[in-house]
């Protein structure tokens, strides 16, 4: 079955290959720009949604409009310098004031006019000032702001993704050698206990490693106060990075590795590899060449979008063990209606998964004998 | 009907199916009782009620089930009141018609290795102008009667018995120890005397139409089912009525996802062009958009309300990355010959779409349906962990938030945080291992691997 779909193909592109190389090199430079084109499209229209919906319609503005308003006129009638002022001047003052503030923030501006302004900031990563938000170190840069919690996020998100993905894939295959066996059946049975998300078996190793034994901390990312040493210190936010990081790989290690091991199960049942088997191929051969080489694109891609989902970091699961990432500063902005670091976060995501679905395309074509660039597909429009 | 037999029967081949169900079906039944017996209105009233609805309720209070798995059994609350007669009441009239006499008494067995925390009793009487008069006293287990005190009340009144100074001086003790001097065993101090406690309250009206009512509450250490929280709110009222919430909100929004998922697949594959095109460009931005941070953004800036958050969800899982799969498989079942067959015979767009093209998706669709319930009920629980659940409903993941807050895991409360931890994860199983048998049953291709 396979071969003869595989057959035809394989002696057409050889023909073809020959003939028009360079009408092939066109299609593809065509192929490519057109599916850059709606990618960008996507981008812009899903970058500027986010702006739209981080705004509610102008209601935020009327928040931070009040704000204003309470602060300069709180601070000016508190401030005994202007005591002497009439009522008067202290108004016209006050006026002033919430008119430079509002100047400052862009409130003067129609929401429409700083909405695309923002949206080509945002573009061109030029990522601005936040409204409320500080780093640590007292900056209002928005890059600043993300990037003093891209570590924080990486490691989490990093070891624990990393971990799951090979740790899943590697027990995946060899349980797909020996299905129908003991721990295939217990991988089975386990599988509904990804149901549940990181942060409520979260919530159970905290319980019971840290209230009940009280061997390792309830959340944090390194001891307070922090060594110097860069050995303890390392030490430390290994010891603080245990519990966060086995709630992210506990809550979906069983369903990950049953999918894997279905999906493996399913290509080891393909004709030529009982035809490698026959052969007297030995176990790894046929592993390596004829299970995990047609399955290569699916677990590459996998892995792309898994990548990319690292940045997102894991707000909640974050927040319950107060690691201080990324996905915990999304949530402070929101709740500090800080625009521009919300639309900040998106916009590095929606380019992160933009360029990896592009290089996806591309990754394919190397990988998989079957999938040939074309003018079709996505780039049809 | 035979059709419907057959699956049952199959289904009752998978032991996680029989479980999965079973779970369903407790909770389906606790959800109907839950909603049978407290209206939505009562619920959301007791749920937001102060001390005036929960006043008689200790604070942080485990389960009083905690007591069969320890050797130290802890006192267990409770409260008894005239009105519904668990407190007797006798009222005698005297000569003299202005002037009635009421005895009021409960005796309770007293079985525990502690002193409760305080007891109460709040009198409400109905006079016009002359106070009426009680007298309290406490019959102890060995004979021996204790004054506990004599006073006027007027028409609501509460005593404390732990903040009556006089009292205090009556038993030479601090506020603290009144509790343990009303309950110790005097020969062997420090000891808990264990037996028939009585409490006598003697009241007496001066006026002709004046009656008293008294209620007795013992503030124990352990109450009820489910225990208590930092508001003295039964936890048993969250844990109920979480259940028809949280089925509810996972039902509606897998139900809403999936099918309008399905058909929004099936008319796109159908019509093509533009249609179909302006589909997967949605799709394709739908996956650009943070989904998380725009349902925080919308319970922050707009409402917490539990609707409105189920149809945002809705809205932004509906062009996911499952409606690229339903598509190529209707991009092929498009192209089968029965399709053309309907096509020949003048079937409508809409006809082909609804009785051709999704039924033959239902293997597919129910599956997926039954497997995402858990996400769902995950997700409600998730948004209340971050605060932004629904302000006004009592669902179990505003007690995981409420007890979190609360720092119930530093303080070794874990009741508080276990018990609606322990009925999202049991609901999750329960729809996770139902959905993975369903899925073995529809995709017989599964079912050999």
């Amino acid at each position: 079955m396979t071969s003869e779909t595989k057959g035809p193909s394989d002696s057409e592109s050889t023909s073809s290959g020959k003939k028009n190389s360079s009408s092939a090199i066109l299609r593809v430079a065509r192929y490519s720009l057109l599916r850059l084109v709606s990618m960008m499209f996507t981008v812009i229209i899903g970058v500027y949604l986010t702006i739209l919906i981080a705004n509610m319609g102008g209601y935020v503005d009327t928040i931070m409009r009040n704000e204003i308003r309470d602060n300069t006129t709180q601070a000016i009638l508190a401030n005994p310098n202007y005591r002497s002022l009439t009522t008067e001047a202290k108004n016209e003052l006050i006026q002033t004031k919430i008119a430079n503030e509002e100047k400052r923030l862009g409130l003067d501006k129609p929401f429409a006019v700083r909405s695309v302004k923002y949206l080509s900031n945002a573009l061109t990563l030029n990522l601005g000032r936040a409204i409320n938000m500080k780093s640590d170190q007292g900056s209002k840069e928005v890059r600043l702001i993300l990037l003093e919690r891209l570590p924080a996020t990486l490691l989490l998100t990093g070891s624990s993704y990393l971990l799951l993905f090979f740790g899943s894939v590697y027990i995946a295959l060899s349980l797909s050698r020996k299905y129908g066996s003991f721990w295939d059946k217990i991988i089975i049975a386990s599988s509904p206990t990804s149901a549940a998300p990181p942060w409520f078996y979260g919530i159970f190793l905290i319980l019971i490693f840290a209230a009940i034994f009280k061997i390792l901390p309830f959340g944090g990312l390194v001891d307070s106060p922090s060594p110097s040493n860069p050995l303890d210190y390392s030490l430390s936010v290994l010891k603080h990075l245990i519990l966060p990081a086995s709630a992210v790989i506990i809550s979906s290690i069983a369903l990950s590795i049953y999918n894997w091991r279905t999906f493996f199960l399913i290509y080891s049942s393909e004709d030529y590899v009982d035809m490698a088997k026959a052969k007297g191929l030995n176990a790894r051969d046929v592993e390596s060449r004829y299970i995990l080489r047609p399955t290569l694109p699916t677990i590459i891609t996998n892995f792309a979008l898994l990548v990319i989902t690292l940045w997102t970091g894991l707000t909640i699961t974050e927040t319950v063990f107060l690691w201080p990432g990324l996905g915990i500063t999304l949530f402070r902005a929101i709740g500090f209606y800080d625009t521009p670091v919300i639309v900040g976060s998106t916009i590095i995501y929606a380019y992160l998964l933009a360029i990896t679905v592009f290089l996806l395309d591309f990754i394919y074509a190397l990988v998989d004998p079957r999938v040939k660039v074309s003018s079709g597909g996505g780039g049809s429009k | 009907m035979t059709g419907l037999k057959k699956f049952f029967k199959e289904l009752t081949r998978y032991p996680s199916a029989i479980l999965g169900l079973s779970v369903i079906v407790l909770l389906l039944g606790i959800s109907v009782y839950a909603l049978a017996t407290i209206p939505y209105s009562e619920a959301v009233r007791l749920w937001r009620g102060g001390e005036d609805i929960w006043y008689q309720n200790p604070k942080y209070a485990p389960p009083s089930w905690f007591n069969e798995f320890t050797t130290k059994k802890r006192p267990v609350s409770f409260k008894v009141n005239t009105y519904d007669g668990s407190l007797s009441k006798t009222t005698t009239p005297s000569s003299d018609p202005e002037i009635s006499t009421i005895d009021m008494s409960y005796a309770f067995d007293y079985e525990y290795d502690g002193s409760p925390q305080e007891m109460m009793i709040y009198f409400k009487s109905n006079i016009i102008e002359k106070l009426s008069f009680v007298s309290i006293t406490w019959l102890t287990p060995d004979g021996r009667t204790i004054r506990i005190a004599d006073m006027a009340i007027s028409n609501k009144d509460t005593y404390r018995f732990t903040q009556d100074p006089k009292l205090q001086k009556r038993l030479k003790v601090e506020a603290v120890d009144v509790m343990n001097s009303l309950f110790e065993d005097p020969e062997s101090p420090g000891k808990i005397l264990k037996g028939e406690y009585q409490l006598v309250i003697t009241g007496t009206s001066f006026e002709s139409a004046s009656t008293i009512d008294a209620e007795f509450v013992l503030h124990g250490e352990l109450f009820g089912m489910a225990g208590t929280d930092k508001y003295r709110r039964d936890l048993l009222l969250p844990l109920l009525y979480g259940t028809p919430i949280a089925l509810v909100f996972g039902l509606l929004a897998a139900l809403g996802t999936s099918v309008l998922t399905m058909v929004i697949a099936a008319a796109g594959s159908w019509y093509g062009g533009w249609f179909d095109e302006l589909i997967q460009r949605i799709t394709e931005v739908n996956l650009v958009l943070p989904f998380l941070a725009i349902l925080i953004m919308v319970g922050t800036f707009y409402s917490r309300s539990i609707w409105l958050m189920l149809g945002v969800t809705i809205l932004l899982s509906i062009f996911s990355g499952s409606i690229k799969t339903y598509r190529s498989i209707f991009m092929q079942s498009k192209e089968s010959s029965y399709i053309e067959a309907a096509k020949a015979y003048g079937a409508s767009s809409g006809r082909i779409i609804f009785s051709y093209l999704i039924p033959r998706m239902i293997p597919l669709l129910i599956p997926a349906l039954v497997s995402s319930v858990p996400s769902f009920v995950f997700l409600e629980a998730s948004l209340a962990v971050l605060g932004l659940g629904d302000p006004v409903l009592p669902t179990w993941g505003k007690v995981i938030n409420d007890a979190w807050v609360d720092g119930a895991l530093y303080q070794g409360r874990y009741f508080w945080i276990l018990e609606p931890a322990i009925l999202l994860m049991i609901t999750g199983f329960g729809f996770a291992m139902l959905g993975f048998a369903l899925d073995r049953i529809f995709n017989p291709r599964l079912r050999d691997v």
